[in-house]
């Protein structure tokens, strides 16, 4: 297999097939923490951390691990990364890491970063599995603070925790409350797979 | 540090399953719940192996965290610890299963391998650390937590049974829809907040 370049890996994680919005991974955690915008932010640059270096370690090691035990070395690996993004987390910014509970601890189930271990890390050389899991991770990051913007702005009137709507800006409380994040992200859902059935039509297939 | 909450465990049981339920407040074990639940059967067998193996890990994991982890001083290795503990055990039910219960395992032993890394089971075992739950809390903390599953992932496969006939835009039928109905359902359980609360 011939390796990809850096652009189309580019393209392809964080538009054509962004991994929350086509492929339906790490949901839980982009629906979890949206309500906030510092709190997405954290958290999506924790999910690209430990993407990008599970799947470097990953690759690195690929040819070294028997095929029947992959899935445990890749969990433990990739636990260890999450371990290393909580204890910085904590270390550095204990009121985000205190709002986040325990999502940082599941990102180690996040399907994301499991997923492209499985599809791309195992099979490609380390450095474009880094930036594979890299792109990855920034396509959710994307998608997390586009909804937590819109959460955020409409919930609570604020920016990054900064007054932008007037005062008199009545807030929508269902937009910081759970049903509002599955609106959202299923409009998205919506929005996006009718635009690749449109186009696919007038492509004439 | 080890003093739980003074909260009786029947209001956790209760809780986790109506205010606090996993789908539609904490967002758990949401891929499963999207892939599964095309089909009522289906999706009430997973959630049966799923509410086992809750109650299970939550108890084995509380057992492992008071007596092994906390002593040691390896408070950091935890979360590799509890995935650990989840893998091999449903390892573990696996092969029980398919030993002494023949019938059961033709039932829910097509599930047990996907619910490894169901995030709702190592979620439950996070939230009962980090909310410093006695033992009994727990094991109900568990339970009410695999139910809620239950029945939230039953009730979506019995609305999209129903939908599958409906004619609906192109491009909103499959998740789409299952983010809006879940949606619709979050909101009808808000009404229930207020009756109990646990954080």
């Amino acid at each position: 297999m011939p390796v990809e370049s850096n652009k189309s890996i580019i393209k392809r994680n964080m538009f054509t097939e962004n991994q929350v919005l086509r492929a339906i991974l790490g949901i839980c955690s982009s629906l979890a923490v949206t309500n906030n915008m510092s709190n997405s932010l954290v958290m999506g640059l924790g999910v690209t951390f430990a993407t990008a270096l599970s799947s470097l370690t990953l690759s690195a090691m690929r040819n070294l691990i028997p095929h029947r035990i992959r899935m445990i070395v890749q969990t433990l690996v990739i636990a260890s990364w999450v371990i290393v993004v909580d204890i910085v987390i904590r270390a550095y910014l204990p009121d985000v890491s205190k709002q986040l509970g325990p999502y940082v601890g599941l990102i180690i189930t996040n399907c994301i970063v499991m997923g492209r271990a499985e599809a791309y890390a195992q099979k490609n050389p380390p450095l474009p599995s880094f930036m594979d899991g890299l792109f990855a991770g920034l396509g959710y990051t994307m998608v997390l603070l586009i909804v937590s913007f819109i959460r955020e702005l409409l919930g609570f009137g604020t920016v990054f925790g900064i007054q932008v709507m007037p005062e008199s800006f009545e807030v929508w409380t269902i937009m910081v409350m759970p049903p509002a994040a599955f609106f959202i992200i299923g409009s998205m859902i919506w929005f996006i797979t009718a635009r690749k059935i449109k186009r696919e039509q007038k492509g004439g297939k | 540090m080890l003093t739980a909450p003074p909260i009786s465990p029947w209001i956790i049981f209760f809780a986790s399953i109506i205010t606090s339920n996993m789908i539609f407040s904490n967002f758990l074990g949401m891929c499963s719940y999207l892939s599964v639940s095309g089909e009522y059967k289906t999706a009430s067998g997973l959630g049966k192996a799923v509410t086992m193996v809750m109650v299970l890990t939550n108890a084995i994991n509380w057992l492992i965290h008071r007596f092994v982890i906390i002593p040691l001083g390896i408070e950091y290795l935890s979360n590799i610890v509890f995935i650990m503990v989840i893998a091999a055990l449903v390892q573990i039910l696996e092969m029980f299963f398919d030993r002494y219960m023949p019938d059961l395992h033709a039932k829910l032993g097509i599930f047990l391998p996907l619910i490894t890394v169901n995030c709702a089971i190592l979620g439950a075992t996070l939230f009962m650390v980090i909310r410093q739950y006695d033992f009994l809390q727990s094991v109900l903390f568990g339970l009410g937590s695999g139910l809620g599953w239950w029945l939230a992932i039953s009730m979506l496969a019995a609305i999209r049974e129903r939908m599958a006939k409906a004619k609906l835009p192109p491009g909103l039928s499959g998740t789409a829809i299952s983010f809006i109905i879940t949606g619709i359902m979050a909101m009808a359980f808000v009404g229930f907040s207020g009756i109990f609360t646990i954080q």
